[in-house]
């Protein structure tokens, strides 16, 4: 009894919260909800009907064996009433299959609609184990670059575009829309069209390799004023040191080997190999949703990742406490 | 039976790696070879050169890592562009993982930038096992049987072995030995 009611609650908590795909968040998911809900109809009032003809066949037999009366020597014309019975079970079930099919091939055709020309246009590239963000724009000045965080206007379409830099990962935010994978050598597309501004999880969703539990994406769906705010935040070059300790965190920073993977925007430090940090402490969590964001996490992050996040590619730094206080310090004001 | 589970486990030390031991020292870099006057003393290999080279975890970050620092820009896939190949038996500067980690670390005239300070040691000691792998070097139960991105070459499994030839004939590095 008791495993039964620890996976029951197990189950029910799965049903709220940030990573759920049965809370419709935009129309893509609201379109899937709808083949879900139709799905639970016609199978629900199939599984009814097949319960209660049991219990019926089963209340049967067990009178006639009362009765001692053999079903098998029923009288003539009982079996012409069983076969049209039959054809009509078929028949129901045939036609439960067509709406099925039928509906989730309309639902199909809505979420493969053309694209909006007014979407917001984004690119999202997978490496292991973290995403990037990237906010497209024909003015180079007004693309943003981010990682692990989706930042999304309500009521306005966002094509994404998905890549991967390694193996094949999964983009999937339940809340908004189904999965899709990101595959390498090509461009897979998604659009969201959210309706609700709030927060979410999203997660890999394809299995690839040891960390990717910990893989984790942060969506956060602003209203029209709130999303061009944070746009306007994000396109600014980094926060130039203001205490003598930044600075020196900033010296840190691009003579270790810090800057040789990562790119804050406004110095000279601008490797590809890892996420971008020029707005790092606007973010709210580190290392792809592993770690809660705070000046602690980060030093334990930077000296010793693989304590943190067994396996992933960022290496350990080896520096001593002031240094690491000072980079620390600085790469908090980032925001 | 028992055999098979031998040789199964066996292979757990393929992949074997440290999560949160301390970081290998950067330590002294072995000295140049054919760059010092007089004739070169024999220096011993330096232990923690066997560990990068028999892993694949380490062999495998290496080849991510000639692509994510731009090793792929000089020296192409191996074959060599505005750098030398290192897929051939050519060392102007040793062959042994040793000397290319030396070589990484301390940047070479004519153009080979140092690494020092820019990429951690154990980087550095995986680039050299890779590099080491390129030209058949290296253990073929320990190179990556594929690459992560697109490649014209054969996979290193394949590659037939080039032992190091020691100095390089260029006339103007002509080794002192």
């Amino acid at each position: 009894m008791r495993p039964a009611i620890f996976s029951a609650i197990l189950l029910l908590a799965g049903c709220r919260g940030r990573q759920n795909a049965l809370d419709f968040a935009s129309d893509q998911s609201s379109a899937i909800g709808d083949v879900w809900h139709l799905m639970l109809v016609v199978c629900g009032v199939m599984y009814l009907l097949m319960m209660l003809l049991l219990g019926w066949a089963i209340w049967r037999a067990l009178k006639a064996r009362a009765a001692s009366h053999d079903a098998r020597t029923a009288a003539p014309g009982v079996d012409r009433k069983w076969r049209a019975a039959l054809a009509a079970w078929s028949a129901l079930i045939v036609l439960g299959l067509f709406v099925l099919a039928g509906g989730s091939f309309l639902v199909d055709r809505r979420l493969a609609r053309g694209e909006d020309p007014n979407a917001l246009q984004v690119r999202i590239t997978a490496s292991e184990w973290w995403w990037q963000v990237e906010y497209l724009d024909p003015a180079p000045s007004h693309t943003i670059v981010t990682a692990n965080e989706l930042h999304l206007p309500v009521d306005r379409p966002t094509h994404v575009e998905l890549r991967s830099n390694d193996v094949i990962h999964s983009f999937w935010v339940p809340n908004l829309n189904g999965k899709t994978d990101l595959i390498p050598g090509r461009s897979n597309f998604q659009t969201l069209t959210p309706r609700r501004t709030g927060r979410w999880r999203g997660q890999c969703a394809e299995f690839c390799g040891l960390e990717h539990a910990r893989m984790a994406m942060d969506v956060t769906v602003h209203d029209a004023a709130g999303f061009a705010e944070w746009q306007a935040a994000q396109r600014a070059l980094a926060k130039a040191p203001d205490t003598p300790r930044r600075t020196e965190g900033q010296h840190v920073f691009m003579t270790s080997t810090c800057a040789s993977c990562h790119t804050i925007a406004g110095t000279d430090a601008s490797g590809k190999v890892g996420p971008d940090l020029t707005h790092l402490a606007s973010r709210h969590s580190l290392a792809a949703g592993a770690l809660p964001l705070d000046a602690k996490t980060l030093a334990a992050w930077i000296s010793q990742p693989h304590a943190e996040k067994p396996g992933t590619n960022m290496p350990a730094t080896d520096l001593p406490p002031d240094r690491l206080g000072a980079l620390v310090d600085y790469l908090m004001s980032l925001r | 039976m028992a055999a098979c589970i031998a040789l199964t486990l066996g292979g757990c030390e393929r992949e074997k790696r440290d999560f949160t031991g301390p970081q290998p020292p950067g330590g002294p870099a072995p000295p140049l070879v054919g760059l010092q006057p007089g004739t070169p003393s024999p220096v011993p290999p330096d232990p923690r050169g066997a560990r990068y080279e028999n892993n694949a975890y380490h062999i495998g970050q290496g080849q991510n890592l000639f692509r994510w620092m731009n090793c792929n820009g000089c020296h192409a896939n191996g074959g060599g562009d505005a750098g030398p190949a290192l897929m051939d038996g050519e060392w102007r500067y040793g062959g042994d993982i040793d000397h290319i980690y030396a070589s990484i670390d301390q940047g070479r005239p004519n153009g080979m930038p140092s690494f020092r300070g820019k990429i951690p040691p154990e980087q550095i000691w995986q680039l050299a096992a890779y590099v080491r792998s390129l030209s058949g070097n290296i253990r073929k139960d320990a190179v990556p049987s594929r690459s992560e991105g697109m490649s014209a070459t054969p996979p290193l499994t394949r590659r037939e072995s080039e032992p190091p030839k020691g100095g390089d004939p260029a006339p103007n590095q002509e080794p002192q030995r």
